[in-house]
């Protein structure tokens, strides 16, 4: 056992672990945190996906202990208030999501490549970026929808602010 | 139309929990005292159960129980149940060995669990599971189905001699023969549809909590019919009597089929709780979805097709062998047979047609419905031989599918279904419009100079859901009826709650249930909400599957809000004293035509329940309750095309262009039923390309992770390009078709007809990977 401490979506906290917990179990086990899913048990799906100190990492890849002292931003932590964020608006809005599943991870996955690409992103892109994150139900194409759209809002934000 | 009613995209109410990370999964939720379940299972595909030493296991911390299958048995839990009795050609009954939770004596596939652990921690239950030793006697096991019915092959259920679990026919045999005996032309063809794994991204997950006060179970779990798992638990595994088993389904994250059935962790979990007097949850994590989650498909078929000389189709013959798996899953039966032979007449005039299916068992792990559920085997086949037949009879795909076209409705086909509606031409025609069908020779001419081989591939599919009538089935060996329920209750303050039978996982029920309510009664969908998923809340209902929801579900809510709208239409005539006839509903309003009285639709309801003054003799309360069970199956159809290019030196294939052209009758929300479409499109074409379970030849399943076993990802798909076309189904009061299956139905013909227009050779199986295509390109065996 061992105490890892860290920031999860602005918040300082502290759990006592099993050395061996994942990054993904400290989460959903330890703090509740259960809109960051499991949907595989090799790495593969990205349903697991959240923000290590600003990038997008699949957090059944790795330790709790090894996000000792990172600042993590889940999908419970993205929207201001009531106020979604673009990427969560624009899924809504293209119809980028059924059971739900997949959607937490395809949304933090997202927002990371819109932040690599800037307004650079196109649909071949975006499918690119995507392999590391499965859906069963959507077919992606209002997934990818979704993104470029989410892209195009997130550029009008920034040069706003 | 009002901006919320139907035919309008409204973006899902629904969504706002999902994106912002407040779903409500099974393996979500968390009870006070909450153990964990860690199953046992087997390595062998095929092997007696020679003994269970877990002294090992119980001495770890955490550790409250270690159970077998033994126990189960001697605590008298049924055996999982096949709801769909067959009958042989011969007039026997289907060939059935018992299937138990937990092997007590024989395993037959890898993965089927021997033993549970119950622990404190989920890591406690899965190392002191690793501790628990099964001595095993290995038997010869045979995972192929055409291996197991050769005479000597392993044995798999001394109930069924062969491995045979029927042989069973539909259509007219002799009629056939004639036909064959005066064709011109015959085509023939011999083609696999291969196995699949369903793969919802949510594993299953289990957990149950027994009061023992009360003698009552709480069961939430990733099911698609929370209603008749409660059923089969109670009525055929002894858990408990229904009154004292609740089922909750919350949100769950994908089905495709694999979440119908009532698997052997669900009743361990609930046995076991009473047992050990805690809360157990169980969650599979994606190996074990793998190993123990219904596959789908798995046939192997040779057909024939008789043509006259003019290229009208004469008559049709198939012979099918379906692999079960090692057990009779609870609707497998129904599969290869009802919701298979029964579509092969397709989009076409065939006079007589003649299937046989033989259901065997195999090592492997049980096979039942997943999306399309014997409806893409009949599709496929059908699609693939009428591209067959178009190349050897050297006339254009298209053309010779017009010319066989079903024009004239209702059409009775020679295999049960009865066909209500539709328009082939149409959709045919405008698929091949948006594709742009006659210009592809240049464009197959241009691909060529620069290397590419291109081809267009054609696939007009019908397919039957919302399946029905309750009578019917049940006359056919269907143990349960197809109806479904809804009850709509108006608040006293105007809200609306939708009782509904239906399940979503997925498919945007809490929007276009809404949708219906505020078309009738005008009110925005923000003051309905749509209640589902819970036996304590919801009387009865027969759950979400073979694309029944809206055209069964939003029938029986349709009827129920008849009865509320005609109550309500009572108040407010006696009211607003004005005779009921001249009541109109508008904007949610009830008005006296002619005139500027009205009452607002919470004036109306509140009367109903302060009861001071209804008309004579009326109950207070506004709240109605219907079944409704279809007359008819819906009948989707359509006509897809794919253009692709294939590299000759790579094999690989590149899409160019997919179109869909879908008949579903009405629309609620197009938004949602493109989705529908795009999903299911996917997972065909996933099956064309991509996915396909192997097993090796002692019965490993070596296809076991998403390392092995190709999903589809974003960058193997095109963005698709959808259109509809529309003739209202005449059986329901909505005149909608099922969505949910077609894109799964009709793309994986498609996609292989254009890959083998392509290269020139028809040889090609499915999934057509690019070391497949390569080798058949290239002439040399894969
Ligand atoms: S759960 Fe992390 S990638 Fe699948
Ligand atoms: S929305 Fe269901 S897996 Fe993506």
């Amino acid at each position: 056992m061992s105490t890892v401490k860290l920031t999860v979506n602005g918040r300082a906290v502290s759990a006592d672990v099993e050395d061996r917990t994942l990054l993904v179990h400290l989460l959903r086990d330890h703090l509740n945190l259960t809109g960051t899913h499991v949907g595989c048990d090799t790495s593969q799906c990205g349903a697991c996906t959240v923000h290590v100190d600003g990038r997008a990492v699949k957090s059944c890849t790795m330790l709790a202990a090894q996000a000792a002292g990172s600042s993590v931003t889940t999908i419970e932590g993205i929207a201001k208030g009531d106020e979604l964020h673009p990427m969560q608006a624009a899924f809504r809005d293209n119809h980028g999501l059924q059971c739900g599943f997949c959607t937490p991870g395809m949304i933090m996955s997202a927002i990371d490549i819109v932040h690599r690409y800037g307004g650079k992103l196109d649909e071949a892109t975006v499918r690119h970026e995507l392999e590391g994150n499965i859906c069963r139900c959507t077919g992606y194409h209002n997934i990818v929808k979704a993104v470029l759209d989410a892209a195009s809002r997130m550029k009008v934000a920034q040069a706003a602010e | 139309m009002g901006v919320e009613g139907i035919g309008a995209s409204v973006v899902r109410k629904e969504d706002k929990r999902f994106i912002t990370g407040k779903g409500r999964y099974v393996d979500d939720i968390k009870l006070v005292g909450m153990t964990f379940a860690q199953f046992v299972r087997s390595p062998h595909a095929h092997a007696k159960v020679k003994g269970i030493d877990s002294s090992e296991a119980m001495k770890m911390p955490g550790v409250i129980a270690v159970l077998t299958g033994q126990q189960l048995v001697d605590d008298k839990v049924g055996n999982l149940i096949c709801g769909w009795a067959i009958t042989s050609k011969d007039g026997s009954p289907m060939k059935m060995g018992a299937w138990p939770a937990m092997a007590p004596e024989t395993v037959r596939f890898v993965g089927q669990a021997v033993a549970v652990v119950i622990a404190e921690t989920k890591n406690q239950a899965r190392d002191a599971a690793e501790a628990v030793v099964v001595t095993y006697e290995e038997l010869p096991a045979v995972p192929d189905v055409r291996a197991a019915i050769k005479p000597g092959a392993p044995q798999l259920h001394p109930e069924a001699p062969g491995n045979v679990v029927y042989d069973w026919a539909l259509g007219d045999e002799a009629a056939v023969n004639a036909a064959f005996a005066k064709a011109a032309n015959v085509v023939s063809l011999e083609l696999a549809n291969n196995r699949l794994v369903p793969n919802a991204m949510e594993p299953r997950s289990a957990i149950a909590d027994y009061d023992a006060a009360e003698e009552h179970f709480t069961l939430y779990t990733t099911s698609q019919n929370p209603h008749v798992a409660r059923l089969v638990l109670s009525a055929f595994y002894n858990i408990a009597p229904e009154h004292k088993l609740r089922v909750i389904a919350p949100d769950v994250g994908g089905g495709f089929g694999s979440k119908i059935y009532i698997y052997p962790e669900e009743m361990v979990c609930l046995w076991a709780s009473k047992k050990t007097g805690r809360p157990i949850k169980w969650t599979g994590d994606r190996s074990e979805s793998f190993l123990t989650d219904a596959h789908g498909r798995d046939h192997v078929s040779k057909a024939e097709m008789a043509f006259d000389k003019d290229n009208k189709i004469l008559g049709l013959r198939v012979k099918t062998h379906a692999n079960f798996g090692a057990y009779m899953s609870l609707f497998s039966s129904a599969v290869p047979t009802y919701l298979y032979a029964t579509l092969l007449s397709g989009q076409y005039v065939i006079p007589a047609i003649y299937a046989e299916v033989m259901g065997v068992y195999t090592n492997t792990v049980p096979v039942d419905a997943y999306r399309g559920a014997g409806r893409p085997e009949a599709s496929y086949l059908l699609e693939r031989m009428m591209e067959t037949a178009a190349r050897q009879l050297k006339v254009d795909p298209t053309e010779l599918r017009k010319k066989n076209f079903i024009t004239q409705f209702p059409y009775q086909t020679p295999v049960i279904m009865a066909y209500d509606a539709g328009d082939f031409h149409a959709s045919l025609d405008a698929a091949k419009k948006a594709i742009d069908y006659e210009g592809f020779p240049a464009r197959k001419a241009k691909a060529k100079t620069e290397g590419k081989l291109r081809g267009i591939g054609v696939s007009c599919y019908i397919e039957a859901c919302g399946i029905a009538p309750s009578k019917a089935v049940g006359s056919l060996g269907a143990g349960v009826g197809l109806w479904e329920s809804a009850e709509i209750r108006v608040n006293p303050v105007g809200t609306i709650e939708v009782l509904t039978g239906a399940h979503s996982h997925g498919q945007s029920h809490e929007t276009t249930f809404a949708q219906l309510i505020s078309e009738r009664l005008g009110v925005p969908i923000s003051q309905v909400s749509i209640v589902h998923g819970d036996t304590d809340k919801v009387q009865f209902g027969m759950g979400t599957y073979g694309s029944r929801s809206l055209a069964v579900g939003g029938s029986a809510i349709v009827k129920a809000m008849e009865k509320v709208e005609s109550k309500a239409k009572k108040i407010a005539a006696h009211l607003l004293e004005a005779s009921e006839g001249d009541i109109v509903i508008e904007n949610g309003e009830f008005k006296v035509t002619g005139t500027d009285k009205s009452l607002a639709l919470p004036m109306v309801a509140l009367a109903a329940y302060t009861a001071h003054n209804l008309p004579e003799g009326m109950e207070p309360g506004l709240k109605e309750t219907a079944f409704y069970d279809p007359t008819n199956f819906t009948f989707p159809a359509g006509a897809y095309i794919c253009e692709l290019e294939v590299d000759p030196g790579t094999g690989k294939t590149t899409f160019v262009n997919f179109v869909a052209a879908d008949d579903f009758g009405r629309l609620i929300n197009p938004m949602v039923v493109e989705g529908q479409v795009h999903g299911g499109l996917a997972q065909g074409i996933g099956q064309a390309l991509l996915e396909g379970a192997v097993y090796d030849e002692n019965g490993q399943l070596v296809t076991a992770s998403f390392m092995d076993y190709t999903m589809p990802r974003a960058d193997d798909l095109p963005s698709f390009k959808l259109s509809h076309t529309t003739t209202l189904c005449p059986g329901n009061p909505l005149g909608v078709k099922g969505c949910g299956e077609a894109g799964a139905i009709g793309a994986s013909a498609a996609v292989i007809n254009a890959i083998t227009d392509a290269i020139g050779n028809n040889k090609l199986e499915m999934p057509a990977t690019p070391d497949r295509v390569w080798h058949v390109i290239h002439g040399k065996a894969a």
